[in-house]
């Protein structure tokens, strides 16, 4: 099998031409896998992210329930989102590890304007490159899964690596190592979704959930953390993961079609004046006339001109 | 217009005509006082960095040509907004400036339906009604009005993009490029016809007069008006009716 450890650049984000190095290498497609029916919300993935990228503890905020804070933010980017819900009359909990879900085709790359700011490796990791970010936060909008948070004081936005850091030295994310309940699994795609389907059979069999299903959406081409849900066709209850996540078409059709064309049509354009003036030719100001049908109005005129 | 606007107007104008100077020579007419060329070349000044700092973020072929100019990717981020603004600034006086000439009539509804003969240069001589301005400079004019405003509205959304709602954003990301490219559109024919289309013209905006000729070719109705009124020659910064 082919390395995961990968870390050739596969798409840069407002590149033009080709991408260095891609093709290069063989690679395999990284995935995690998170088993939301046995997470227990312990928040130890939520620590272990901290701690490993060295984030400075912040405050949390209360909202009545034991989410730590209300979404993901510029320097906290795991998060567990916990729902209070309820199945068949009775009260369940839907824990759900909030990240960047590393799309298959990322809308935060699509809508970044800056050459080199966002880069996708071959092993499908999307990693944001803050020396190259020029803080117009169009990545912002331009993500499905509202991810990407902007730091205010250094105008960069910032977002979960999924560890490439690790991943490129053949560890796993720091995630994954810290998961005591085993609901977290890091691997090739193909790997993780094959555990993924069993436990839904499994969920589907034996535990009664008919609709357990693999979340992996399609829409955006797939994405390198997949989960399992209890109920796949509702994925917004859990904490409003979007059922069919799509890119804004300002990001993908204007981008990459009428972008260019507004260009192309400004090129002709200044063509289009250039060659007027070299067939058609100026417009020169015309002499006085001399000989009129109204000789008061030349006499006249004779009078003013000195 | 109300009338504190146009009091601001005129003593601006009043104002910058008696500290700058024109010199209208023999066989010359005034054609733009100091005022309204300080006014014009504010607006282009704030509108090509606006444009040339916009088009470095609008295509990622642009970028590493464009942001060099203005340091770096961030900082083109970070003026690109304060050039719109700028330029929104000043298009507002001269807009307050030009609003009575650019006013559509009739004359100039008449003009766009010939217009595939003025850009053939089938008539050496514009039609004898166009006035001070012609009906392709006024619908530039309006053209710019409207582009500003466009860009004034989804320029203050997508600067303050973080605190923005996500499709608001999405949205007038699409609209604030549209408007780009209508005024650049328009911006490369004003140019050209400025220019090399008809010679004699650019000189309005830089010394503020043209010859009686260029006057009578391609502003004819303007011209009966002021050769008449004001034959006299080597005038200083006399205020205009424009
Ligand atoms: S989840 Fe958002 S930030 Fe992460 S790769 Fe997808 S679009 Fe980008
Ligand atoms: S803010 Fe987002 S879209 Fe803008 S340059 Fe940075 S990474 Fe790219």
């Amino acid at each position: 099998m082919s390395n995961p450890q990968t870390m050739q650049i596969q798409e840069i984000s407002a590149h033009s031409g080709p991408v260095p190095g891609q093709g290069t290498q063989r690679a395999a497609k990284v995935c995690k896998y998170i088993d939301v029916t046995t997470c227990i919300g312990c928040k130890a993935c939520e620590v272990a992210c901290v701690e490993w990228n060295d984030h400075p503890f912040r405050e949390t905020s209360f909202d009545n329930t034991y989410q730590t804070m209300a979404s993901t933010e510029w320097n906290y980017w795991n998060l567990i989102k916990f729902v209070e819900h309820e199945r068949d009359g009775n009260f369940m909990w839907l824990m759900r590890k909030d990240q960047c879900m590393h799309c298959e085709d990322p809308g935060c790359l699509r809508a970044c304007p800056a050459d080199g700011a966002i880069i996708k490796y071959q092993n499908g990791i999307v990693d944001f490159q803050q020396e190259n970010c020029i803080g117009c936060g169009y990545c912002i909008s331009g993500c499905p899964f509202d991810i990407p948070k902007f730091n205010p004081q250094t105008k960069k936005v910032f977002k979960c690596t999924l560890c490439s850091d690790r991943v490129g030295q053949g560890l796993e994310p720091a995630c994954i190592k810290a998961c005591p309940t085993g609901c977290l699994h890091f691997g090739t795609k193909q790997e993780m979704v094959q555990i993924a389907r069993a436990r839904v059979s499994q969920l589907q069999t034996e535990s009664g959930f008919a609709n357990a299903g693999v979340y992996d959406p399609p829409s955006i081409g797939g994405t390198h953390v997949i989960y399992v849900l209890h109920d796949v066709t509702q994925p917004e209850l859990y904490g409003g993961l979007p059922a069919n996540p799509v890119i804004p078409p300002s990001y993908t059709v204007w981008k990459w079609l009428a972008k260019p064309m507004g260009l192309i049509m400004a090129g002709l354009g200044v063509l289009a004046v250039f060659f007027h003036r070299v067939t058609v030719g100026p417009k020169l100001p015309q002499p006085e006339p001399v000989i009129t049908e109204h000789p008061d109005e030349a006499e006249s005129d004779r009078r003013e001109t000195p | 217009m109300s009338s504190s606007v146009e009091r601001i107007d005129r003593e601006a104008r009043e104002e910058f005509g008696r500290r700058g100077r024109t010199v209208v020579h023999r066989g010359e007419l005034l054609r733009h006082p100091v005022y309204t060329r300080v006014l014009h070349w504010s607006v282009a000044i704030s509108f090509v960095l606006s444009l040339l700092s916009g088009f470095a973020i609008y295509s990622p072929w642009l970028y590493r040509w464009l942001t060099p100019l203005f340091g770096g990717g961030a900082m083109t981020r970070f003026l690109h907004p304060w050039f719109g603004l700028a330029f929104t600034i000043a298009f507002f006086f001269q807009f307050l400036n030009w609003f009575a000439p650019m006013r559509w009539t009739s004359a100039d509804s008449r003009w766009m339906r010939r217009l595939r003969a003025y850009v053939t240069n089938q008539e050496k001589s514009e039609p004898k009604e166009t006035g001070f301005f012609n009906a392709g400079q006024k619908l530039y004019f309006w053209l710019i009005a409207l582009s500003a405003i466009l860009f004034l509205i989804t320029g203050v959304l997508l600067w303050f993009d973080d605190v923005v709602l996500r499709w608001l954003v999405a949205v007038s990301y699409v609209v604030h490029d549209l408007a780009a490219l209508i005024m650049l559109a328009g911006f490369i024919i004003h140019i050209y016809e400025g220019t090399a289309a008809a010679p004699g013209t650019f000189r309005s905006m830089t010394d503020g007069t043209v010859t009686r000729d260029w006057a009578r070719t391609h502003h004819p109705a303007w011209y009966e008006e002021v050769a008449k009124n004001e034959p006299r020659e080597d005038r200083d910064n006399r205020p205009t009716s424009t």
